[in-house]
């Protein structure tokens, strides 16, 4: 190896010095362009690892945290709604459909909570599915006034965390051996029948008497006050088979549904109260 | 200025003292810091470590790569804190071995997902997204209706304790006890509560008569990002 330097006559470059087997090495310098770029990206993290705050202790100088950010733009999202968001504060949520301009306010608002927060279990054009009830038709189960579903979407149903929570427990006739198989299927068709104005005899209509008119009424009508469906019409959460009734009589439903007051604020829940009324059912 | 590369290399003694203090630095960018993480876990009340179940639903999470289309991270943006609630705190996830934060959300972040659907949601969810969200383009897992895997919670939790998890004896000597207790309607769930509070008890999974896995990951699911009051923590505690 020959430590002697030399230009290279063919390129003009400078060689290192390495010689192999009579093979030098150029010494070609980086490009102009390289070495800029690699010293401005050294620069940059140095200014950067004073401005932002890099190490423990150091806060930077522009005292930047993206928390404080966060919660500076929301405050000021907050200011920008707070005319109409007081507006549905302090109207009662009745009265948001006769202000044309609230109402678009608190459907616009609900739509959106829908779609992140109801759409999962009751579709994201609210048609439910089976065990999720449908909100476009006015079968409610709990009652379809602007009240009762803001009262259903701030409590949920059978939600084990809120006190206030919506409770029914239809009795498993079946798996506590209230009835058995053959009085179950007797009030099965017994109920299968009410759609279309109901038997007025017969085993079954005597056990529906016995045992779910108190729910459910005489004529299978319903009531919203016990969260008792209506049965005499031809709309089924879980199915409208008689194996479908069948089950729901020897097992009882019990569906779910989660309490939003801890995870909403009221007026949003007021807006998701306005659009789901307006839906289609609303009473 | 510099010294040349070729005299460096030629003096093993200045080559070893250059060597030290550039890992030196690098060191001290990249270690120190770690001894100093207990200043950036915020001190707000409520975080525990997972019951026993949770955290058998936890390794059901790991083991599926949830966290491949699913992230555990709110960032602390408009869009997200108007979405998905309060941003993550680094004390949410202070038990987490290895932590779920994941960097691809296919699906929704799941950060605070407890709480915000039944658990008969969850299962039929499970078992076959399309059942009950036709636009969904998760995989289905109807297999995690087999029985749990319980032998060895005792010695996840012990491993845990290892890494720094506080777990007391109690709550080890009683690790089967409360994982089966958690997924049974008629247990007494009152020393489960008072070891692991807000735990979701109960007939998870609607076959009061195993454990299987859709207790386990469920129980898991309903108890994420509840543990926190954020009513009780002053905003500004967090803005550090």
């Amino acid at each position: 190896m020959a430590a002697e330097t030399e230009k290279d006559p063919v390129t003009g470059t400078e060689t290192t010095g390495h010689e192999w087997d009579g093979i030098k090495e150029l010494n070609t310098p980086l490009p102009r362009w390289w070495i800029i770029i690699f010293w401005l990206t050294v620069i940059w993290s140095g200014l950067y690892y004073i401005v932002y705050p890099t190490f423990p202790g150091w806060k930077g100088i522009w005292d930047y945290t993206a928390r404080k950010d966060v919660s500076v733009e929301m405050k000021e999202v907050q200011a920008g709604r707070a005319e109409w968001l007081n507006k549905l504060a302090a109207a009662s949520i009745e009265d948001i459909g006769k202000d044309g301009e609230l109402l678009a306010f608190a459907m616009a608002g609900g739509r959106a909570a829908f779609a992140d927060n109801c759409a999962p279990c009751h579709g994201s054009g609210g048609a439910g599915g089976p065990g999720y009830p449908n909100l476009l038709d006015d079968d409610w189960i709990w009652g379809g006034t602007l009240e009762n579903i803001q009262t259903t979407v701030t409590h949920g149903i059978r939600w084990a965390q809120d006190d206030d929570t919506r409770m029914s427990d239809m009795p498993r006739f079946g798996v506590d051996e209230m009835l058995d198989k053959s009085q179950i299927s007797a009030v099965a068709d017994h109920v299968l029948s009410l759609s279309s104005g109901g038997a007025a005899e017969g085993e079954g209509a005597e056990i529906f008497a016995e045992n779910c008119a108190a729910c459910h009424g005489e004529s299978g009508q319903g009531n919203a006050e016990l969260g008792a469906p209506r049965l005499s019409d031809a709309i089924w959460l879980y199915g409208g088979d008689k194996a479908a009734i069948v089950e729901t009589i020897t097992k009882a439903r019990r569906g779910v549904m989660p309490s939003w007051g801890g995870r909403l604020d009221e007026v949003t829940i007021k807006q998701l109260a306005v659009y789901v009324h307006s839906l289609g059912g609303g009473q | 200025m510099f010294i040349k590369h070729s005299t460096i290399e030629k003096k093993p003694l200045l080559l070893l003292v250059l060597i030290i203090l550039t890992i030196s630095i690098g060191g001290l960018v990249e270690i120190v810091p770690l001894y100093t993480v207990e200043t950036t876990i915020e001190r707000v009340e409520g975080v525990r470590p997972y019951t026993p179940l949770e955290q058998m639903g936890r390794n059901i999470y790991v083991r599926e790569g949830c966290y491949l289309c699913h992230s555990q991270m709110i960032r602390p943006f408009r869009d997200e804190v108007e979405r998905y609630g309060h941003y993550s705190l680094a004390a949410e996830s202070m038990y987490d071995h290895p932590f779920q934060w994941g960097s691809k959300r296919t699906g929704p972040d799941l950060a605070r997902v407890g709480g915000k659907y039944s658990n008969e949601w969850h299962v039929a969810h499970i078992m076959d997204p399309r059942a009950v969200v036709p636009e969904s383009i998760m995989p289905s897992y109807p297999f995690m209706t087999r029985e749990l895997g319980i032998e060895d919670i005792q010695a996840h939790l012990e491993t845990l304790r290892m890494v720094g998890v506080p777990y007391d004896d109690e709550m080890i000597a009683n690790a089967a006890a409360d994982l089966a207790a958690q997924a049974d309607p008629e247990a007494d769930h009152d020393g489960l509560l008072a070891r692991y509070p807000k735990a979701v008890v109960g007939n998870i999974d609607g076959d009061p008569a195993r454990v299987t896995e859709l207790d386990a990951l469920v129980a898991y699911l309903q108890m994420l990002g509840t543990l926190v009051d954020f009513a009780d923590v002053d905003p500004s505690s967090l803005e550090q």
